[in-house]
């Protein structure tokens, strides 16, 4: 049994979310990773260092550099039938096209999968969260999206796989499913914090911070934590922080050792994206709020006052 | 230009829901159901797209229980012009969804297809990206921006990090994110009038697709659940049991 896992690269480094991929898929069997796009090499030895990877596959063309679906899904597709599982992790990228991928197998995907229990059973939440479904698939491939902050990533070091490019006949198939779509410009939120999704402390702030202005209030505070900056919907769509920073069932999922969440009131959306932290932080000035039902530690108080003074106390450390 | 949009009746957004007892599935009996809220999304921008003059009809469809009549009247009465229910209980799939909607379009001919990105329900995110697969059509999925321009549509598209731009040939699939407008409040003649429009019902058999579930759900159980609800009486408090109790800073 071997699997498939299309993993994600940034400046040659493989990113963390695609490493979790690789942890969960390695519970079953081999793993064989897929690595597109160009100037792949650097990728291509970090790939191959990572432990439980047997074999890194690369797809080196232009039509990949951008991960757009449907060059992406028609490679996968190509590639499939030398696998028992084809896999990514549940990131932008992996959502967009593993769905596409899995339909052109007629299978269907498996999304966003928190448990492994066997090579076709598999734990996956539903309703935001609040129940979880343990499914069996009965497709000859099973086609999975991996939710990362369930697994912890496969150490970056200590595998020695071989490396191979990928055959002509896929790397055809993904040029030729091209030709409908073309990126054209990336907007990136250029930060020097951790990613989100990865970041061992997150900050995150909602509505209560009342504008844009008073995220610099959770800076320093980040700085000194070392945090990712997150933030509720109703931060985002207020515009006080871009959308990459939603946390929540329809954002990004963490499980990072500390969130804190600043004026937020704990909606079944947002919970769905932070519940599983090991250690919760509440600062709320309502003490019905239901963030303080899932708080470790529930602080009632204007943030405006106690945002200042957590950011000093951290300073005496 | 036609538009379809596919809506699926969920469990309203905010209702709590409960496992059953059985461990077969939810509670779902007297619980409130709505429209899914991406799809909502996806109504609003084919209206918009019509009041532009870009679109001409916006056909709406739905699969699922007689119920789901109620949600295609609420996109008719936010402006859609037409209905299509496909009775199927219990909800098929997504894959065996977009097989039942590729069914649809293939008679319909619609250039655009809008659709949620999830079902608040299943969470699967999966019914525009498979459809786009099997119609061969290019997809805009997690849109916060559409744009029809001649021959193309742009879309730009929530991803990690940012926002991406991408260029896509009609006609093509699109899947709506939270940002890409606020859906309107269908006003109560518009409700009435909507009574009026044409609801055509079809079931799976009559399309020819076989919409038999590839997964089967062994276990639906209820999440472990935390101890939170603790209080500190101040930042310092807070601090120090970070430090010295938790042990995470
Ligand atoms: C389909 C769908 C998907 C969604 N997906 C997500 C998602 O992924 N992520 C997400 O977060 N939400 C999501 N939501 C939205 C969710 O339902 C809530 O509306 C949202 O989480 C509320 O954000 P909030 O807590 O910042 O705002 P509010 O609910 O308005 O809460 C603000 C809080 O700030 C507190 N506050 C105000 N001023 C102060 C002060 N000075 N000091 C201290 N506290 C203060 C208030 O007491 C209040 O508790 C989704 C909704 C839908 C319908
Ligand atoms: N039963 C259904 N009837 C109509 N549309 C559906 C149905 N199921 C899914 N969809 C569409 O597909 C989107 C994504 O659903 P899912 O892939 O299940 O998360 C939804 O937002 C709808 O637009």
């Amino acid at each position: 049994m071997t699997a498939l896992v299309f993993i994600e690269h940034e400046n040659g480094a493989i990113r963390q979310p695609s490493r979790s991929a690789i942890a969960a898929l390695a519970k079953l069997g081999d793993v064989h990773v897929l690595l597109a796009g160009t100037d792949l090499s650097a990728a291509a030895t970090a790939a191959a260092s990572i432990a439980g990877v047997a074999k890194v596959l690369t797809a080196e063309d232009a039509v990949l550099a951008d991960n757009l679906a449907e060059p992406l899904a028609a490679l996968l597709t190509a590639l499939a039938g030398d696998y028992s599982h084809v896999a990514a992790a549940a990131t932008a990228a992996g959502k967009n096209a593993l769905p596409r991928a899995a339909a052109l197998l007629d299978a269907q995907v498996i999304s966003d999968i928190v448990g492994v229990e066997g090579a076709d059973t598999f734990i996956r939440p539903i309703y935001a969260g609040n129940a979880l479904a343990t499914v069996k698939s009965k497709d000859p491939v099973r086609v999975l999206t991996v939710r990362a902050a369930a697994f912890p990533p496969a150490e970056p070091t200590g595998g020695s796989a071989s490396t191979e490019a990928a055959p002509a006949a896929a790397l055809d198939a993904a040029k030729a499913a091209a030709a409908k779509s073309r990126h054209v410009s990336y907007e990136i939120h250029k930060s020097e914090r951790p990613e989100l999704s990865a970041a061992r402390v997150v900050v995150s702030g909602g509505r209560g911070m009342a504008a844009s202005e008073n995220f610099k209030l959770l800076e320093p505070i980040a700085d000194k934590l070392g945090a990712a900056i997150g933030a509720s919907r109703a931060a985002v769509d207020s515009g006080f922080v871009p959308n990459d920073r939603q946390v929540g069932q329809t954002g990004t999922i963490v499980a990072p050792e500390l969130y804190i969440a600043i004026g937020i009131s704990g909606a079944i959306q947002h919970l769905a994206g932070m519940k599983d932290s090991k250690v919760i932080v509440a600062i709320n000035k309502d003490e019905e709020a239901p963030i303080f039902q899932v708080a470790d530690y529930g602080l009632v108080a204007d943030l405006f006052k106690a945002v200042p003074e957590l950011d000093a106390e951290l300073a005496k450390a | 230009m036609k538009i379809l949009v596919p809506v699926k009746r969920v469990v309203d957004y905010n209702v709590q829901v409960r496992v059953r007892a059985d461990q077969q599935g939810v509670e779902t009996t007297g619980v409130k159901m709505s429209m899914n809220p991406f799809d909502e999304i996806a109504v609003e921008e084919a209206v918009r797209l019509k009041e532009k003059g870009v679109a001409t009809e916006i056909v709406v469809l739905s699969i699922g229980p007689a119920q789901a009549q109620d949600t295609l009247r609420t996109a008719l009465a936010m402006g859609a012009d037409r209905a299509v229910l496909i009775t199927a209980e219990p909800n098929p799939e997504p894959l065996a969804v977009a097989k039942l909607i590729k069914a649809v379009a293939e008679k319909e001919g619609p250039s655009i297809i809008i659709l949620g990105k999830q079902a608040i329900d299943d969470d699967m995110n999966a019914t525009s990206q498979s459809l786009a697969a099997l119609l061969d059509w290019p997809q805009g999925t997690f849109a916060s921006k559409v744009e029809v321009k001649g021959e193309e549509v742009e879309v730009t598209r929530e991803i990690d990090g940012g926002l991406e731009t991408v260029a896509l040939k009609l006609p093509a699939i699109i899947s709506t994110d939270l940002r890409l407008n606020e859906p309107r409040y269908a006003a109560l003649p518009n409700i009435m009038k909507a009574r009026k429009k044409p609801l055509e019902t079809l079931t799976p058999a009559d399309l020819s697709v076989d919409v038999t579930p590839r997964l089967e759900t062994l276990k639906v159980a209820e999440p472990a659940k935390r101890q939170g609800g603790k209080k500190v009486g101040s930042v310092a408090e807070l601090v120090e049991k970070l430090k010295t109790e938790a042990r995470v800073i």
